[in-house]
């Protein structure tokens, strides 16, 4: 059944304090929606529990990326197209900027926030598994003050996340320190475009004389929040990679996934898929340090 | 600030136009268009910003107006297919769909021309993975889409030789 908007309210406070303010007075009642592409499709459905809503659109002090010399601050409020136009984005966190690239289609991209998409907090999300590989930290913002916390540690679980009900995220921030590494990343799903994924993968590489130095691996549609394998990445860390790492990788990466039968897969299927995708990672690593000795 | 279970009013423009509105701000702006403005060439197909229908272009930007709670188009540059019936690149899209059989049942087609308008103000010379990722957020169920990835292409053609 669609919603009554008579049902609703909206307010539009036209500045940060104004609306960190109001969610401080009723911190428990106001639902912030930026570009809708996930609330509106609840309101659409008649399944939004909110009766009271923020809007945080166009917020300017949320809608800025600021490029400092050891990190990008990408303020929550950024849609997938500002990423995706961002050269520093571009160039130095790849992952990132191809994420984006498979949110929905254009119009999604255009409303779409990276705020949003860490805060509806679907395992299957584009853009999250990106931040866990290049270990983002997130500013966290209300009217007590700033806190900054890791991302990793921000789902807690299926849907639940750190943030406070009177908090917003504020930022994003990446280290600038990825320019040696080797990007992998894919999205599974029925179609790039349009489409949510049944697997996807965000992964870096580092060799050292054909030895892994460093490694991370970030999955999304795997488990009950996105996550980084971290087990496999220990027995790949210091290894060189060969056939019988590779029979490893898949064996660990199964084992440290948890993944679900649902609408859009089996988690027999993403497992099999999960696997290949590391596989094929940990094949591109291993041929671009023969392609350095060359 | 406006706090309101009531309506409240608002002014964006349309078309060009500056238009004002009493409307509830949780209404959604496709809502708004169709039934306050008549503008019935913005459709509704899913609802849920899936099927790009309702497109218009929001201060420029493509966005599907199913998901535009009216509230958010306060003082916006509202675009509707009807606004570029005097666009000579919207124009040009036009024709190349008729004459490529780019519209059949005719549905998607002001969100085709929509987003098709939208890339090529962006990529005048695109290349057909600029087509495709353009127009992916619009469904066809008549043509198979590639009558209407040939009539862009074809539109961005002639513009370049004009």
């Amino acid at each position: 059944m669609r919603s009554d908007p008579a049902e609703f309210e909206l307010v539009a406070p036209d500045s940060l304090p104004k609306a960190l303010a109001l969610l401080a007075e009723n911190s428990d009642t106001w639902l912030p929606i930026a570009g809708g592409t996930d609330v509106m499709v609840q309101f659409a459905a008649g399944k939004l529990p909110a009766r009271k809503l923020m809007s945080i659109w166009n917020l300017a002090e949320l809608r800025r990326i600021e490029v400092l010399p050891n990190e990008i601050r990408i303020g929550a409020g950024c849609t997938y197209t500002d990423l995706r136009e961002n050269e520093v984005i571009a160039h130095e966190f790849p992952l990132l900027a191809r994420a984006a690239s498979w949110v929905g289609g254009i119009a999604n991209q255009n409303r779409g926030t990276i705020g949003g998409n860490i805060v509806n907090a679907s395992p299957a999300a584009d853009s999250l598994p990106a931040l866990l590989a290049y270990e983002a930290d997130l500013i966290l913002v209300s009217v007590r003050g700033e806190r900054r916390l890791a991302y990793r540690h921000f789902h807690t679980d299926y849907k639940k996340t750190q943030l406070a009900p009177d908090e917003l995220v504020r930022a994003v921030c990446l280290p600038r320190r990825y320019s040696g590494y080797l990007s992998y990343t894919r999205k599974v799903g029925t179609r790039n475009a349009q489409a949510i994924s049944k697997v996807c993968v965000a992964a870096l590489g580092r060799l050292d004389d054909g030895v892994i130095a460093d490694v991370r691996i970030a999955m999304g549609s795997v488990a009950p929040v996105p996550i980084r394998l971290v087990e496999t990445e220990q027995i790949l860390n210091g290894q060189r990679v060969d056939p019988s790492l590779l029979q490893l990788a898949r064996k660990t990466a199964a084992a440290e996934i948890r993944p679900i039968d649902d609408i859009r897969s089996t988690a027999r299927y993403r497992t099999a898929v999960a696997n290949n995708l590391v596989a094929e990672f940990l094949g591109r690593l291993g041929a671009s340090g023969k392609k350095d000795r060359e | 600030m406006i706090a309101a279970k009531s309506k409240c009013e608002l002014t964006l423009s349309v078309n060009g136009e500056t238009k004002t509105v009493q409307a509830y701000p949780m209404e959604r702006l496709l809502d708004v268009l169709r039934q306050e403005f008549g503008l019935t060439g913005t459709k509704e197909g899913c609802g849920e910003g899936e099927c790009g229908a309702c497109s218009v272009l929001m201060d420029g930007a493509l966005v599907n107006s199913c998901l535009i709670p009216v509230l958010q188009a306060k003082g916006a540059s509202i675009v509707t297919i009807e606004g570029l019936a005097g666009d000579s690149r919207a124009r040009a899209v036009q024709d190349s769909f008729l004459e490529h059989g780019g519209a059949q049942c005719g549905i998607c087609t002001p969100g085709m021309i929509l987003a098709a308008v939208s890339l090529l103000n962006k990529r005048p010379e695109p290349s057909i993975e600029d087509i495709r990722e353009g127009l992916a957020g619009n469904l066809c169920r008549c043509t198979g889409y590639i009558q209407i990835f040939e009539a862009v292409a074809e539109a961005a053609r002639r513009s370049a030789a004009s």
